[in-house]
């Protein structure tokens, strides 16, 4: 009875969770604001009635089952131990957060769509910092560096060689490698506090260079009209380029500016979950323990034969590759790009987001990067405070909990026993 | 086995150790007993490679390895118990182990996570557990177990008995001779001079970076210069 108490009562909740997020709240583009408002009360009655729905039915799943004779099925729970049993809520979790995401914009407001979208670049770089910071123990303050590289290598491959975004994607991811590879080596022998100023130096290095080459990058004016990525060939604009067949034409519907916005984000969910997918694989080889190893200690690595030159190495390329990522779809989001979007704040703001996420902990990453993008879009009367709210945001963090949102948490298993 | 020849090795301009020869030949126990500072560490991390012998030939196996890179000599065969013990603390016990088995065949890796666990039962106790969590002799055991993952033929320890009770002390020497009597080599740094003599097949005294002396262990643990310096008279 009690378990069947708790499974309905997690249902109830994700029922309560996904609708709400849903239905429940309205955001809304006023001008150049972005307001939330609560849906209609009718919504609200419907939602709440069917979050009771769920909740009775699950309670009462096996009687009604026994009243009309159905044999009731079968509870897979006792033949799974306890460790398989959480890994099974978390896959199931796991669904349910990813169909939620892909449903979720054709309800949404078009602003919020777009902000999501932005919030999901920020967990793609905060993941990928997360590496070299959180899991190598290497304190980067130029990743933004690697990001502009990967920006600027689609803006310019497009501009002058007509590359689209899907050839351009993996050119961007590599060549941002190189540079975290070439970062790499003048900083191997670096540590602490010296290897974060020279990053820096080389954040600000990349900024400046794309300033004043102004024949290639077009310095302070950037880059624009920079095409926006494709589905198989179909594109997301009004009227076709050359040659090319727009998506509503395609799919015999009328235009709609928002399927732009849409598909840019759910492209946006796709790189995540690759990003977080790839990461987690990452971390569960041995390169990954490498790196926690050589955080942890470095000489205990190079006493078992580990070549900390190699592993740091690895970490800066792996880290950078997926800001390249990054970069080159948020230069196809905006469509301009120019060395203001790579100062040397971005960078801060990405650290904060690991730092504040808590350190190596993927999850806490996501969630950090949700709130420091989402909340100054929210508060945005509170505009010219929002530098001394994000100061006071991270100072009360330090205090309170300096692990992090969600501490890194290592695969654990707890043996019970029977007594 | 191991054979060090003239070896000296600098800090900047302060030599740490002067001419230093020393041998270890297979299934021996050495042990290189000598007071703080006098450069018993050094040696150790000399033959490493880290730092670099500024004079000197060190041979392992009938090659020089005096000027190879610190990562292929710990590759060959030999491993190392670190000063310190210095295990991975946030990584669990298993974790840690894995990282001694890094370039281990896959094949062996199986068998000898089992012959680590079989030695040290208490580490099979906490598998999952973080390695920072147990108490020193518990790490002790897992810088052990992690360097013999790796397949030793030769292991180094730096200082195992390092800030640990007797009784604790005790087991990880009588590990040490269990080790020795399976076939490692063993190079066994210590301050404990009067239990590292005791296992000892032969024994080096260091000061002030020189070789004072060198005798079998029964014997120098009789030896009357020996007694008055290390073992407390």
């Amino acid at each position: 009875m009690k378990s069947t108490f708790y499974s309905a009562l997690f249902a109830a909740v994700v029922t309560l969770i996904l609708t709400c997020l849903m239905l429940g709240v309205n955001l809304k583009t006023e001008g150049i604001a972005l307001t939330v408002s609560m849906a209609s009360e009718g919504t609200w009655s419907m939602i709440i009635g069917a979050v009771l729905a769920v909740f009775l039915f699950q309670l009462f799943r096996e009687k009604l089952a026994d009243m009309i004779n159905l044999p009731s099925l079968p509870s897979a729970d006792h033949f799974i131990p306890e460790g398989k049993k959480g890994e099974k809520l978390k896959q199931l979790a796991i669904s349910f957060v990813i169909a939620g995401m892909i449903i979720w914009p054709f309800f949404a407001s078009r602003g919020a769509v777009d902000l999501a979208t932005l919030t999901l670049i920020y967990i793609m770089l905060g993941l990928g910092l997360n590496i070299v910071v959180g899991l190598a123990g290497l304190l980067d303050l130029g990743y933004v560096a690697f990001y502009a590289v990967g920006a600027y290598t689609y803006a310019l491959l497009s501009l002058y060689y007509d590359v689209s975004f899907w050839v351009a994607l993996p050119i961007c991811g590599a060549l941002a490698a190189l540079f975290g590879f070439l970062l790499g080596f003048p900083v191997l022998r670096l540590r602490g506090d010296y290897l974060a100023i020279v990053t820096l130096g080389f954040g600000e290095i990349i900024r400046i260079l794309l300033n004043n080459w102004t024949e290639v990058t077009g310095g302070p004016n950037g880059i624009s009209r920079i095409p926006k990525p494709d589905l198989f060939g179909l594109e997301f604009s009004r009227r076709a380029s050359e040659g090319a067949t727009t998506f509503h034409d395609f799919m015999g519907i009328s235009y709609n500016s928002s399927h732009k916005v849409i598909f840019l984000y759910l492209l946006a969910v796709l790189l995540v979950i690759v990003t977080i997918y790839v990461i987690n694989r990452l971390t569960r080889m041995p390169i990954g323990r490498a790196w926690e190893a050589l955080r942890e200690d470095d000489i205990a690595c190079r006493s078992l034969g580990l070549n900390p030159t190699v592993i740091k190495l690895t970490a800066f390329t792996m880290g950078a590759s997926f800001a390249g990522f990054a970069g080159c779809f948020f230069a196809s989001r905006q469509g301009f790009i120019s060395p203001e979007s790579f100062v040397f704040i971005e960078s801060a703001i990405i650290l904060a987001i690991v730092v504040l996420g808590g350190m190596g902990s993927q999850l806490g990453v996501i969630l950090a990067a949700i709130v420091l993008t989402v909340l100054p879009e929210l508060a945005r009367e509170f505009q010219e405070y929002r530098m001394l709210m994000f100061g006071l945001l991270m100072v009360f963090m330090m205090a309170w909990r300096p692990q992090g949102l969600v501490p890194m948490k290592r695969p654990h298993l707890e043996l019970k026993t029977n007594e | 086995m191991l054979k060090l020849e003239n070896v000296s090795t600098h800090y900047g301009k302060i030599q740490a150790l002067h001419d230093i020869s020393l041998e270890v030949k297979q299934g021996e126990i050495v042990t290189l007993i000598g007071a703080n500072g006098a450069g018993k560490s050094t040696l150790m991390m000399t033959i490493c490679g880290d730092p670099r012998a500024s004079s000197g030939t060190i041979t392992y196996k009938g090659r020089d390895i005096s000027k190879e890179p610190t990562d292929q000599i710990m590759r060959t065969g030999l491993a190392v118990v670190p000063e310190g013990r210095r295990i991975f603390a946030g990584m669990t016990v298993e974790e840690n182990l894995s990282m001694g088995g890094f370039f281990t065949p896959s094949k062996r890796y199986k068998d000898n996570m089992e012959l680590v666990y079989e030695l040290f039962p208490r580490l099979k106790e906490r598998e999952n557990q973080r390695a920072g969590t147990m108490s020193g002799g518990e790490q002790q055991m897992l810088a052990i177990g992690r360097a013999l993952m790796s397949n030793p033929e030769m292991l180094f320890l730096d200082e195992p008995s390092l800030g640990l009770a007797p009784i604790i002390i005790q087991q990880i020497f009588e590990i040490i001779a269990k080790l020795r009597d399976e076939g490692v080599t063993i190079f066994l740094v210590e301050q404990n001079a009067n239990q590292a003599l005791r296992i000892a097949d032969r024994g080096y005294v260091i000061e002030n970076g020189h070789i004072v002396l060198q005798d079998s262990g029964a014997n120098l643990l009789v030896n009357d210069e020996v007694r008055n310096a290390y073992l407390g008279g």
